[in-house]
């Protein structure tokens, strides 16, 4: 079996500064992958350099075997690399349905001057990708909201709108970036009910950033934990909370 | 308040959502069909400048209302239009294709424009079109060849198709269809990917690129677009006024469209249409009240900026959402009697962006 994606040897640097310094792991089909780590430990910066929001100065991405770091973060989005963000990004000013049909983008295959006319094909391919989105709206029990302003809605559901934006995309791989920040107790149950469901009814692979360790050991296969980033341990939720290196950087060690 | 039963996809594609719309916007069209016969010349007249107004700003409103991307050199894509048709026209090219080719020389011109915003943004990007309109109003001044320069150009008689458009009326009717067919098109685009893309674009660049969005391309498509539609209004602008100079394209009159789109409201169809309809029928109102004014004040020059800017000042305070929004409000209120609460349209205060990413 092959892995899913790979980070080798991935490096980035803002001026003096090592975001990620020599980063490898690898994601395997089918599975929940977290990352974990203190803030300002380069979790986010690892989906930055997955999407191609930032290029890395060394090492690479591969996605399905072929390098993806040279690639504009819409080319990665188009391999079926879907994410969501820490502080939400939606589109504001446009209905959850709008939004989630956004998701469908890259699967269109009509130019402007055929939406110019609204041709039949332009109809059709409509149909299809608002059938598609309303899977995920069934999925996440997004019904009620469907037609409602984004900019109107309560931060919850909104996090909701976003992994549902980043599903209608019917991506092969979804970073979570901090799922569950900002949710209360009962909304972040249902996100990990969610994420469970992306990976096996779905069959979506998952990485994810997160703080609530709870969830974190709840869903995922394997653990990865960074700090100042650089690898600390990698393995299964429990094997890496137990882990020297991870109990220090998270409370500080003896000698402190 | 009316609720629509759904059964059908089919229906939030549609352009009439339901009948109460198809009966009205059919009303409309006869009023629209039927006013050349109730009304003077001179106010049909007024209504042939909305409509050219009213296809510029659905023009501007695609860049700024719906991507999101600022120009102040708007009035420099109408010159294109409006000096190319003058240039075919006096050619003999006939009225269909020369309008066409406006369109196409000015969607050109909005490429080039286009392309150093894929890499400023807002108050750059603003200075970068602001350059452009400069250019294009010099530009326009010294090809007196071509352009006539400083003195102007005429325009000869119009004829479309073998009619001579040679009275009000008839130009009523032309640049009525053109808007008809503009307004189509961009409803079209508006619920179609295209337009989906726009949107996101103005609302968040970071998470559109993520959904797969090609922003370079989107923002010269939107450029291009927008800069064509307004090259096909200054084509009928220099067929209505007969004549143009260099002075009709100024970067005030940049500055012009884009009030209309703040009084209209900013990104809506309607919002277009509205601004471009106030703008004239204020115009007239001032020239009208000039008469009846103490001549200390009729006879001031500066009268109409002042009153511009004392409107744009009280839009931006009291009505930010324009005219549109004032009747998105007034018609709720209706709809909603007697639950109407006054909180309703406010937004409440959007949550922290990635700022990290910009």
């Amino acid at each position: 079996m092959t892995p899913l994606l790979t980070a080798n040897t991935l490096s980035v640097q803002f001026g003096g500064l090592k975001a990620v310094n020599n980063v490898s792991f690898e994601v395997w089909p089918n599975e929940v992958f977290s990352l974990i780590g203190p803030n300002g430990a380069g979790k986010t910066t690892i989906f930055n350099l997955i999407s191609g929001l930032y290029r890395p100065t060394a090492g690479f991405v591969t996605f399905e075997g072929e390098k993806i770091s040279h690639l504009a973060p819409y080319e990665i989005a188009r391999l079926g690399i879907a994410r969501t963000f820490q502080n939400i990004e939606l589109f504001e000013h446009a209905t959850v349905l709008q939004n989630l049909l956004v998701g469908r983008h890259c699967h269109r295959h009509t130019g402007w001057w055929q939406d110019l006319l609204f041709t039949p094909m332009v109809r059709r391919t409509e149909l299809q990708f608002r059938r598609t989105v309303e899977e995920v709206i069934e999925f996440l029990d997004l019904q009620h909201y469907r037609d409602q302003m984004v900019a109107g809605l309560p931060y919850g559901v909104r996090k909701v709108v976003e992994l549902g934006r980043a599903l209608a995309m019917r991506p092969k791989l979804l970073l979570l970036d901090e799922p569950s920040s900002g949710l209360n107790v009962e909304e972040t149950e249902d996100m990990g009910f969610w994420i469970e469901d992306i990976k096996h009814d779905l069959g979506i692979t998952v990485i994810m950033v997160e703080h609530d360790m709870s969830l974190v050991s709840r869903v995922s296969d394997r653990v990865f934990a960074l700090n100042q980033g650089e690898e600390l341990a990698t393995g299964t939720a429990i094997e890496v909370q137990s882990h020297p290196a991870v109990v220090e950087a998270y409370l500080g060690g003896a000698d402190d | 308040m009316r609720f629509l039963f759904k059964t059908d996809y089919q229906q939030d594609i549609r352009l009439f959502k339901h009948g109460g719309q198809a009966f009205w916007y059919s009303a409309l069209a006869v009023a629209l069909l039927a006013a050349p016969w109730l009304l003077s010349d001179y106010w049909i007249s007024q209504l042939v400048f909305i409509w050219i107004y009213s296809i510029v700003s659905l023009g501007l409103m695609i860049l700024v209302g719906f991507t999101g991307q600022v120009s102040i050199g708007h009035a420099a894509f109408l010159a294109m239009g409006a000096y190319t048709e003058a240039y075919l026209h006096a050619h003999g090219w006939p009225f269909v294709l020369s309008l066409g080719f406006s369109a196409l020389v000015a969607g050109v011109t909005g490429i080039i424009v286009g392309l150093p915003a894929l890499r400023v943004k807002g108050m750059y990007l603003a200075i970068a079109t602001m350059a452009f309109g400069f250019i294009v109003e010099e530009g326009v001044a010294r090809a007196e060849h071509i352009t006539g320069g400083n003195a102007g150009k005429m325009l000869g008689a119009l004829e479309v198709f073998g009619i001579p458009i040679d009275s009000e009326l008839r130009m009523y009717f032309l640049t009525l269809i053109v808007l008809a067919l503009v307004v189509l098109g961009v409803m079209n685009l508006m619920r179609s990917p295209t337009g989906r893309a726009f949107v996101a674009i103005r609302d968040s660049e970071i998470s559109a690129q993520s959904m797969g969005i090609n922003l370079a391309r989107y923002k010269t498509t939107a450029f291009a677009l927008s800069a064509a539609i307004t090259g096909l209004a200054g084509a009928l602008y220099a067929h209505k006024l007969r004549f143009i100079s260099p002075e009709q394209f100024t970067f005030l009159q940049s500055i012009e469209l884009l009030i209309i789109l703040v009084v209209g409201g900013v990104g809506s169809i309607y919002g277009a249409i509205f601004g471009a309809a106030f703008w004239i029928v204020v115009q007239q109102l001032i020239v009208l009240a000039k008469d009846w004014l103490p001549p200390g004040i009729g006879q001031q020059t500066g009268l109409q900026p002042t009153i511009f800017g004392l409107i744009l000042v009280a839009f931006v305070l009291f009505e930010p959402m324009g005219l549109y929004g004032r009747w998105l409000k007034i018609r709720t209120f209706f709809q909603l009697f007697p639950f109407y609460r006054k909180g309703l349209f406010r937004r409440q205060k959007s949550y922290m962006k990635s700022e990290r990413l910009k």
